[in-house]
């Protein structure tokens, strides 16, 4: 099988939630008055968008020649060396701008332009998507604002000075917990101000409808490629496909092309944190209780009052307290499982995968990485596993740097 | 009849501009907040909204922000709203109007929200982040326990949905005058005007008007056009700035806001 056929763009319209934008009992539309008809008009765009042959052409030519699709499934082979599994890593952190962000925030940014939006605005958690969406502007020449919580701030600075030099506004969020939950309110309440020239870029299969759908689509084109980069190198369906889950739209980009397939198990990794205590980690699969955030209903850490608890994960990208309202229902199903990776485990990853195969993931992709080493270190029997690989490490290094030295464990 | 019916056939037979006041639950403390509101209904506010303290409030500016900051401090949430609200009840006769995000009430659970809510004395609930698709329940349930279900109106809302606010909503209708969130400005937006004849034309209901509001010129600008106003951030100001004198602070501005 040749790249050419690896190439393909992403899938549309394969498993729509219904009119009102629920997934069984998740997701819906749960925003204040003021942007119902926003969403609304957003939803038919979005659904015109994606039958036009014009707009897909542009997507899909750009992912090849800006982002630099497909990017390559590589089999990490020291990693399993001595052991029956085979681990593919999808390398997302290829991607131009270092991660899988990229994919849906030039989907979204081309819907703005063609809405006639001179203005974005969107939230970030690591940087990630945040320079994503900066890119994006900067490529189809709109303004970007960038709301980021305070402590993301801090902890990701090099990412702050990459966005404002891309041309972006970040606007730091004191309030709250001073992280991505605390970014997206802002970015609500900017969008809610401003609806007649602003377009929201939401990052990941979060919000009201049409975004979690909108968002998985963007990014079903790595399950799309690796689907049939998996068929090409290991000549069958893997046994696992796992990722990591903030808000989950890297791992839905991945397990959307392996739904139907029920051979292949689907693994999303949360942020363990800590400790699964309250306060200590966002594992919402672990102590979640359903409810709404953010315009969705979903699985939420929360307290008996129904007020959103604090998480702390090493990961700024899956520190956030619900998950993508698709996630929930396919656990609900039974069609996903669910494991965490604490903030050690994901540290220990981060520098084995370096060591063993000169790849330096993001913290974020690190806990997949995390589950992935039990699991061949578990297994007996042979396996085929892909995992997303969804970002590169560099951002993270120094953060790294500052927890090793603390520990005093660097080597 | 519902009490708040009578209070704006009340309002409307007079010919008197009504003033709706908003204040969050619990804040600056519950104890204090339970003698705010005894201040400001004795200073003649017309309808009582009391904001459930949320976590993650996204339609709100940073006065309420801060707000529900202290209240969330202090122990404040929906449970101890409706303690507050069934405390007071006895002591005050104006409408009670319970503000509040959709996650509290979806914990508590709707069915035993709906049981405490109507216990304590409140007499409708304004769910600001539950549309008008999704109420249609909720507006069946609250009504069999004799509650009000009031919707927003925005500037951005069509006339279809307009319609539906007018068929399932209750008690008035909340016209939001501008686009954004919560927070005192200088002018009522021009834009209250047209909408508030806009939603004349399909109902009835009474209509208060808020969001931006905060000096009595703004109420009498209102009055031209509206059954009442609403005035929040800026009363939620003096309550900051006071701290525990808050009651007598909140009682004097609600005065002032009535000119008397």
């Amino acid at each position: 099988m040749s790249d050419v056929t690896v190439s393909a763009g992403p899938v549309f319209g394969r498993r729509d939630p219904d009119p009102r934008g629920y997934f069984g009992a998740f997701g819906g539309r749960f925003v204040p008055e003021t942007l119902v008809e926003p969403v609304e008009r957003l939803t038919a765009e979005y659904f015109a968008a994606r039958r036009d042959p014009a707009f897909l052409e542009e997507l899909t030519g750009l992912l090849r020649t800006f982002v630099g699709r497909p990017t390559p499934l590589y089999e990490a082979r020291r990693a399993t060396a001595g052991t029956p599994v085979r681990l593919f890593l999808k390398r997302e952190d290829l991607a131009h701008t270092g991660a899988h962000k990229i994919n849906n925030a030039l989907g979204q940014v081309l819907l703005a332009r063609r809405m006639g939006k001179p203005r974005v605005v969107a939230e970030t958690g690591a940087g990630q998507h945040g320079v994503a969406t900066a890119t994006a502007c900067a490529l189809l020449g709109l303004e970007c604002v960038v709301y980021m919580g305070t402590d993301d701030v801090a902890r990701q600075a090099l990412n702050v000075f990459r966005m404002r030099v891309l041309g972006a506004t970040v606007i730091g969020v004191d309030a709250g917990t001073r992280t991505l939950k605390d970014a997206i309110n802002e970015a609500m309440r900017d969008w809610v101000t401003n609806v007649g020239t602003t377009s929201y870029v939401l990052g990941s299969v979060l919000g009201p409808h049409p975004y979690p759908l909108m968002v998985r689509e963007f990014q079903s084109v790595i399950g799309q490629e690796a689907r049939a980069q998996i068929l090409r190198d290991a000549g069958r369906l893997p046994d696992v496909a796992v990722a990591c889950v903030g808000g989950g739209s890297n791992a839905m980009g991945l397990f959307d092309a392996f739904v139907d397939d029920p051979g292949v198990r689907l693994v999303g990794v949360e942020a363990g944190g800590r400790a699964i205590t309250p306060g200590n980690h966002a594992a919402r699969f672990f102590g979640g209780h359903e409810g709404v955030l953010h315009g969705t209903r979903s699985l939420i850490l929360q307290d008996d009052a129904g007020n959103i608890l604090p998480t702390h994960s090493v990961s700024a990208g899956l520190d956030y307290p619900s998950v993508g309202p698709e996630h929930a229902w396919l656990h609900a199903r039974g069609r996903t499982e669910y494991a965490y990776a604490t903030d050690a485990a994901a540290l220990d990853a981060f520098q084995w995968l370096g060591r063993t195969e000169g790849i330096l993931p993001a913290l974020e992709s690190a806990h997949a990485i995390a589950w992935a080493r039990e699991f061949i270190v578990a297994r007996r029997e042979p396996a085929v596993v892909v995992l997303n690989l969804s970002g590169r490490g560099d951002k993270d290094v120094e953060q790294v740097k500052r927890m090793l030295d603390a520990e005093g464990t660097a080597s | 009849m519902s009490r708040l019916a009578t209070r704006f056939d009340a309002l409307r037979a007079s010919k008197a501009p009504g003033l709706v006041t908003y204040v969050t639950a619990g804040d600056p403390t519950p104890a204090v907040s339970a003698d705010v509101l005894l201040a400001i209904a004795a200073a003649g506010a017309d309808v009582l909204e009391v904001g459930v303290p949320f976590s993650d409030p996204i339609a709100d500016g940073p006065v309420i922000q801060r707000a529900t900051e202290r209240a969330l401090a202090a122990g404040g949430n929906l449970g101890v709203t409706l303690d507050i609200i069934a405390k007071v009840r006895a002591k005050i006769g104006q409408p009670i109007v319970l503000f509040t995000y959709v996650n509290p009430v979806m914990r508590m659970g709707t069915d035993a929200f709906i049981a405490r809510a109507a216990s304590a004395g409140v007499d409708g609930v304004l769910m600001l982040d539950l549309p008008i698709e999704e109420s249609a329940d909720l507006c069946a349930r609250l009504g069999t326990q004799g509650l009000d279900q009031i919707f927003l109106i925005s500037p951005t809302t069509s006339d279809a949905r307009l319609a539906e606010a007018a068929r399932l909503g209750r008690g008035f209708l909340y016209v939001i005058s501008r686009l954004g969130v919560t927070g005192a400005r200088d002018q009522v937006s021009g834009a209250a005007a047209p909408l508030v004849e806009r939603i004349r034309r399909v109902t009835s209901l009474p209509i208060a008007v808020g969001f931006g509001l905060s000096k009595p010129e703004h109420l009498a600008e209102v009055a031209a056009f509206a059954d009442a106003a609403v005035v929040g951030s800026a009363l939620v100001t003096v309550i900051g700035e006071a701290g525990a004198d808050a009651p007598a602070k909140a009682g004097a501005f609600v005065r002032w806001l009535r000119g008397r």
